[in-house]
């Protein structure tokens, strides 16, 4: 270390920049705190390394000036606490002629003023002292007006992050100090605030009250302010996007923090709803969003917000129908003009008719009392008169309804204003949309439904305990007659799955202990056939059974790998060991099948292998497995690797009949994979026509549940009638994230096929892809040279996740 | 000594009529040529007799320059070329050399045909005005001649406005023209680099303002003119054709297209559609948003927005109009206003900024009953309203402009003179630099220090690297050698070189001096003492004693001798060479302050 360092030493005082600059580099990377070697002849070695890149603070070149505050993040990287000197040579650094120093500066400063936010700075030309955090916090603010539009997205992005800044500095950012004629304006959202409390609002005849108020004192306006005044106001109105979207990024971090400045710059946020890039939209509603637990809406707002709703754009209209199941709405206004302008564009755009019922139905739950009042407009109903029922299949009519239902379930006065037909449609709503219309108590009428009724709803805990039990009586009772077991296990797996159904919370453990039971329970039928007991020639037929048993263990374990997500290594170990099983069993029957030695010499040989293999991957795992299948196996190998094939085979049998049931440990967080094809929708008779030759784009809409990576995992496929099958790989780009755990896609396949006669349908569904090896956990001697096993046991393959849905389709032939 | 000097012609402490003439290290710029709104004599142009009495300008002005196509800008530009007389290059960017024209034109013929004036610039002089004209382009610099360079910078403003640095030699100065600091639907900010100009011309229109986000306007002027629509009325928005019209187009055209809207907008002259078509093709100059989708559809392609005619003034039902001149002067908008003046339902919105003495800076201020030409009293029942669209910096962008070019003087026109002062006190309170604000032909006098550049050879300066290490910023430097001027160039040789090439004989100039020291004691003594003493002191220089009784240090003697009348004194005598001069000085002052006295 001595040595390099003093090397190093030695080349900082190049002439060169690249030297200079490479040798800052080596020193972030290596330097550390402690004092290199006294002894050093240099004479330089007692200071330590921050002193020794700091003083490059000042190089002549700015690229080694840079390197130098690189050099410094670096140490800071590495977990060197910086020195608080640090920040004083930093801030100078701030009015760099090069945007790149100064870039680099702004991190530096924002580095310091997370590690000594509490010290106390002095206030230049003043005997004022402050935090330091709130210092920094205004040099960074004053960057986000600097001239290069790189240092303005640095500022803009790191502001984000300093939550421990003092509340007045942050409002400060919003507040540009307006003035106009040296006197005192009040800004635009000031007005429509004032405005909007004495009243005045709707009569918009007040608008133009720009004048100027107070004669302000000329000596008092400080033009720029050194501090944060209107970082915002400018960074939300620069000229690059990129700055506007660090800044609604940071206002975001900052308002998830602090609710009362979530408050204040809630008009900003509206305001940037108008903004001319669609991804600056986007964010911003995306923000709101998160921030809307902190804030209610005011009607010019929510006015604003709900005009953006005539976006063309669909990521935009569904951010915003997002937003909306999450915003608080104040007056019934408010709640008949979101209902209004969904209605609007429900009608503009039809496709969005899911994502508004679901919207509507949050809106309606979150507000009773707003709807209320509104039900009899909403409704049309009359005191007198009756009026025409509306037409049960009209979305927009289905949508006033969910918005209805959903707030009569916490408002139990509401179903007295309903007519007759109301009820009905409650009734048919309730079952063909279940998951948008709740279960509502209604006069006269038994509950609709009382398993599923919210008061009723099971606690978790008798589900859970209900499914520990019934695991533990499977796995308790491994010695039972055959007979028994078999029956045990059906009921069980039975048991399960209703479980799952019933309790969506416990759906994915439900299903992987069913499958996992499944699997073994396929495995005990298997051996339990006759044709182990007859001569080998005669039962061609009965080993259909016990391979196809085979074949289906194999598909169900790598479900069980692939499919759900929060699966640990000790439940890949079990699997893996059934898979092993399935493999055993499929050698044996394959023996008791063919004629002829040859072909099971291979087929051994690789199975030893794959035990091999099984041995090095879970060796940690091993003690866990004691009695197993694999267990004995591993202790017969040595005789198993010289034994001819027929004695191996023999070796299987009896082992796989005395191997025991594993113990499959439950894992904490499990969930299925799951994908839904909303669109195309398999209910049209009308079949689309394209010329044969050329293609036909399908439009596909589907929301992916707890799918991990979907943009590598998720594919197409398209199954024609002629059994020719097509996979498609859509775009990373089409997959969206609008929750953690959800995922959507929204792709366009292309059909293409030669001329047909009739029209006919194809099947569309979406597949996971998987790679064996991906999940496999790599022993460092794996790693090193041997390749040949890891290549056999890479086994990729796809597990169809979605029902297939029917699109039906015509190609004409071309006219000539 | 060297100077810059402004003198505007228009401007000064004024708004409209730009002219400056500006006079840097012998050379004669003029930066712009407008012409002023407020009046219809003399006075709107600027008075050119300044520069010479007789004659032509072409001899005193080595260029000229016009920041952007606005008329206060460029509109006295073909009567100073052909009326008065200029031949010389006319500098501006490509987009205002493009519609310049079109605005000299409108301008030529609502003075001409409408208000019939004679000794008017004729179209042919315009056209032999454009001829002039070099285009430059952002970023470019351009060599007027050997020494005199000008470069350009984005100003934002209007289509192909820019600020322009004028360069000679180490001086220089930036007029920035119009500009503006916020972006908006089609501009982007102006941007400069930190050029630390000697001086920095800034307009200062909206010294005195601070203004609100620019969302919140635009969310108040749709608001405004939607409401009005709504109620029937119409809307009158006075703009000048090119410039804000254009913003104020994309604004409501999105606008309309959003919230579906059916009143017509209108755009009232026919030379918006020629001046139009340059926005589609000038595309490079605006702002992000409009660079990145023009290949989709060019924003400048207006679905809603139509001609306007003047039969369709008097159409019942709402509608939206554009209409020339913003101020209400003269022309179309202000025939258009009093058709719609009467009716309280109308709204007239003034986007933009209002020279004194024109109608829209009366109703702005206020007044209801205006005496039009003929004594008629028209009394103004609509409703009026102000928004700030102009796109000139407010207090806080001028004051961010000068924070980004780091000036060494600023120099304040396009302004009022109230407000002027306001922002000079602020300038020169915050960055600490001279502000001036002239007057009309006041003129302003800078000096200046241009530093000259010195050529070094390389052999002297790799013999002074070796020397010692790195030259530090902290600590001067002694470098010895020889300055030659020859040909109006500087270069720093070493003496030998300079010997060699001048073919001079070297002469050895040395220095001696004496200093007497009272010391009793024997000369050797004397000697050791000097000797030990400069050694505890001058510890970084080689002090050598040598056996024949001198001491040397570096390479200057120092010998000791009885005094020949009192011998309690001795004389030291110190020699040394003129390059020895700094460590020579500073030895004989040590020496003259005397010895320590002896421990003993």
């Amino acid at each position: 270390m001595t040595p390099l360092t003093s090397c190093r030493m030695k080349h900082l005082t190049d002439t060169s920049h690249g030297v200079r600059n490479k040798c800052l580099q080596l020193l972030g990377n290596l330097g550390s705190l402690e004092k290199s070697g006294t002894k050093d002849t240099e004479g330089l070695a007692t200071r330590d390394v921050q002193k020794i890149i700091g003083d490059y603070f000042s190089d002549q070149d700015p690229r080694v000036r840079t390197a130098a505050i690189k050099a410094m993040l670096q140490l800071h990287e590495r977990g060197l606490k910086l020195q608080q000197t640090i920040y004083n040579q930093a801030c100078k650094l701030l009015s760099d002629d090069y945007e790149q120093v100064r870039s680099a500066a702004v991190q530096l400063i924002w580095v310091v003023s997370q590690l000594y936010p509490e010290s106390i700075v002095p206030i230049p030309s003043s005997n004022e002292e402050i935090r330091l955090v709130d210092d920094a916090f205004g040099k960074i603010c004053h960057m986000v007006s600097d001239g290069s539009w790189v240092v303005r997205v640095q500022a803009a992005k790191l502001l984000g992050s300093m939550e421990q800044v003092s509340s007045h500095f942050l409002e400060q950012t919003l507040d540009k100090k307006l003035m106009s004629d040296l006197r005192r304006k009040r800004t635009a959202h000031e007005r429509a605030k004032e405005l909007y409390s004495s009243g005045e609002f709707s009569s918009g005849r007040k608008w133009g009250d720009d004048a100027p108020k107070e004669e302000i004192d000329t000596g008092a306006v400080n033009l720029i302010e050194s501090g944060a005044c209107g970082a915002f106001v400018h960074g939300l109105e620069d000229e690059m996007y990129e700055v506007r979207i660090a800044a609604v990024e940071a206002l975001c971090m900052l308002a998830q923090s602090s609710p009362s400045f979530a408050e204040k710059c809630l008009d900003f946020l509206v305001d940037m709803f108008n903004d001319e890039i669609e991804e600056v939209r986007l964010q911003s509603i995306h923000t709101m969003r998160k921030i809307s637990n902190n804030i209610t809406l005011r009607e010019d707002q929510l006015d604003t917000v709900l005009a953006v709703l005539e976006d063309s754009s669909r990521d935009i209209r569904e951010a915003l129908h997002e937003l909306l199941c999450c915003t608080n709405v104040s007056t019934k206004e408010g709640i008949h003009l979101a209902l209004v302008e969904l209605l609007k564009n429900l009608t503009k755009y039809p496709t969005d008719r899911d994502s508004i019922w679901k919207c509507l139905k949050f809106l309606g739950s979150r507000h009773p009392t707003l709807v209320l009042p509104l039900v009899p407009e909403l409704l049309s109903t009359h005191p007198f008169f009756d009026t025409a029922e509306p037409d049960m299949d009209d979305p927009a009519y289905i949508a006033v309804l969910v918005l209805i239902f959903n707030a009569a379930k916490t408002c139990p006065t509401m179903p007295a204003l309903f007519s007759d037909h109301t009820f009905r449609h409650y009734a048919y709503l309730r079952d063909s949309l279940s998951h948008l219309v709740p279960a509502l108590r209604l006069p006269g009428r038994k509950l609709v439904s009382s398993a599923v009724s919210p008061n009723i709803m099971p606690h978790e805990d008798p589900s859970q305990q209900f499914l520990q039990q019934s695991l533990e009586r499977v796995y308790s009772l491994q010695h039972l007659d055959p007979q028994g077991t078999q029956e045990l296990l059906e009921f069980t797996i039975r048991d399960l799955q209703r479980l799952g159904e019933l309790q969506s919370e416990l759906a994915g453990v439900a299903d992987f202990s069913a499958t996992y039971l499944q699997c073994q329970l396929l495995l005990i039928k298997a051996l339990q056939e006759k044709l182990w007991n007859v001569a080998a020639p005669l039962y061609l037929k009965q080993s259909d059974l016990a391979s196809a048993a085979a074949k289906q263990i194999m598909e169900e374990t790598y479900k069980m790998e692939f499919m759900y997500s929060g699966v640990e290594n000790k439940q890949v170990v079990i699997i893996h060991h059934m898979r092993l099983q399935a493999k055993a069993l499929q050698l044996i029957v394959t023996a008791r099948t063919t004629r002829g030695v040859d072909p099971l010499f291979g087929m051994c040989e690789k199975f030893l292998q794959e035990v091999d293999f099984f041995q090095r991957c879970f060796i940690a795992d091993l003690p866990h497995l004691q009695d197993s299948f694999v267990d004995k196996l591993l202790d017969l190998m040595p005789r198993l690797m010289t034994s001819k094939p027929a004695e191996v085979v023999k070796i299987l049998q009896t082992m796989l009949r005395q191997s025991t049931f594993l113990h499959l440990p439950l894992p904490e967080q499990i969930h299925k994979a799951s994908a839904t094809i909303i669109e195309p929708a398999g209910e049209s008779d009308n079949p689309l026509r394209f010329t044969s030759g050329l293609v036909v784009a399908l439009d596909v809409d589907a929301t992916l549940e707890h799918v991990q990576d979907p943009q590598s995992t998720v594919k197409i496929q398209v199954l024609y009638p002629d059994g020719q099958a097509q996979m498609i790989h859509p775009k990373p780009a089409d997959f969206r994230n609008p929750g953690p755990g959800r995922h959507r896609l929204i792709t366009q396949v292309y059909l293409s096929h030669t001329a047909w006669t009739e029209p006919c349908q194809v099947e569309v569904r979406l597949l996971l892809a998987y790679n064996s090896n991906a999940r496999i956990p790599k022993s460092p001697w794996i790693e090193g040279g041997e390749v040949s096993p890891q290549v056999e046991t890479s086994i990729e393959g796809t597990i169809p996740f979605s029902k297939p849905v029917k699109v039906y389709i015509m190609p004409k032939p071309a006219r000539r | 000594m060297p100077e810059i000097r402004v003198t505007p012609l228009g401007a000064g402490q004024d708004v409209g009529r730009s002219c400056i003439l500006v006079s840097i290290a012998g050379k004669n710029v003029m930066l712009d040529c407008g012409m002023h709104m407020g009046f219809n004599d003399d006075r709107r142009f600027p008075d050119f007799s300044y520069i010479t009495q007789n004659g032509r300008l072409t001899d005193f002005l080595d260029c000229v320059i016009i920041s952007h196509f606005h008329l206060d800008h460029c509109g006295a530009l073909p009567y100073f070329s052909e009326m008065v007389g200029y031949d010389g290059p006319i500098y501006m960017t490509p987009p205002t050399q493009a519609i310049c024209p079109i605005l000299l034109e409108d301008y030529r013929k609502i003075a001409v045909d409408k208000k019939g004036e004679a000794n008017f610039f004729t179209s042919q002089m315009i056209k032999d005005c454009m001829k002039k004209v070099v285009a430059v382009h952002l970023h470019q610099t351009v060599q007027v001649d050997d020494e005199l360079e000008i470069k350009a910078y984005y100003a934002g403003h209007v289509l192909g406005a820019a600020m322009f640095q004028i360069k000679v030699g180490s001086e220089s100065v930036v007029y920035t023209g119009d500009y503006n600091m916020t972006p908006d639907r089609h501009l982007g900010a102006a941007w400069i680099d930190r050029c630390r100009p000697n001086l920095l011309i800034t307009e200062s229109t909206y010294a005195t303002t601070i203004r609100d986000s620019k969302r919140c306007r635009e969310r108040d002027f749709l608001k405004k003119v939607h409401e009005t629509v709504e109620r029937g009325g119409k809307v009158l928005i006075p703009v000048f054709a090119l410039g804000r019209a254009q913003e104020l187009c994309i604004l409501l055209e999105t606008f309309w297209e959003r919230m579906n809207l059916k009143a017509p907008i209108y755009f009232s002259t026919g030379l918006t559609e020629k001046a139009n078509h340059y926005y589609k093709l000038f595309i490079t100059w605006t702002n992000q948003k409009i660079r990145k989708t023009f290949v989709q559809r060019n924003m400048f392609e207006f679905k809603h927005i139509k001609a306007f005619d003047r039969a369709f003034a008097d159409n019942p039902g709402p509608m939206v109009v554009f209409a020339t001149p913003g101020m209400l002067h003269a022309g179309q908008s202000l025939q258009i206003f009093r058709k719609w003046a009467g009716n309280e339902k109308n709204m007239v919105i003034m986007p933009g900024y209002c020279v004194q003495g024109t109608v829209g800076h009366k109703i702005l201020s206020g007044q209801r009953k205006l005496e039009m030409e003929g004594r008629q009293v028209l009394e103004v029942k609509m409703q009026v309203e102000y928004m700030s669209f102009s796109a000139h910096a407010d207090a806080k962008g001028i004051m961010q402009l000068i924070g980004q070019a780091e000036p060494e003087h600023v120099l304040l026109v396009h302004g009022e003179a109230k407000k002027m002062e306001f922002l000079k006190q602020k300038i020169e309170q915050e960055f600490r630099v001279n502000c001036y604000m002239p007057a009309n032909g006041e003129t302003v006098t800078l000096p200046t220090s241009p530093s000259i550049p010195v050529g070094i050879s390389l052999g002297l300066l790799k013999r002074e690297m070796a020397q010692g290490l790195l030259p530090d910023a902290k600590k001067p430097r002694l470098l010895q050698g020889t300055l030659i001027m020859k040909d109006s160039n500087f270069r720093l040789v070493s003496s030998e070189q300079a010997l060699k090439e001048l073919g001079l004989a070297e002469h050895q100039l040395r220095f001696t001096c004496r200093v007497h020291l009272h010391d009793a004691r024997k000369e050797q003594e004397t000697v050791m003492r000097v000797y030990s003493h400069l050694k505890s002191i001058l510890k970084d220089h080689c002090v050598q004693h040598l056996p024949d009784g001198s001491v040397t240090v570096e390479s200057i003697l120092i010998q000791a001798a009885a005094h020949s009348e009192d011998p309690g004194t001795k004389v030291l005598l110190v020699s040394w060479t003129y390059q020895d001069e700094e460590l020579g000085s500073y030895l004989t002052s040590l020496l003259k302050k005397g010895l320590p006295q002896a421990p003993s």
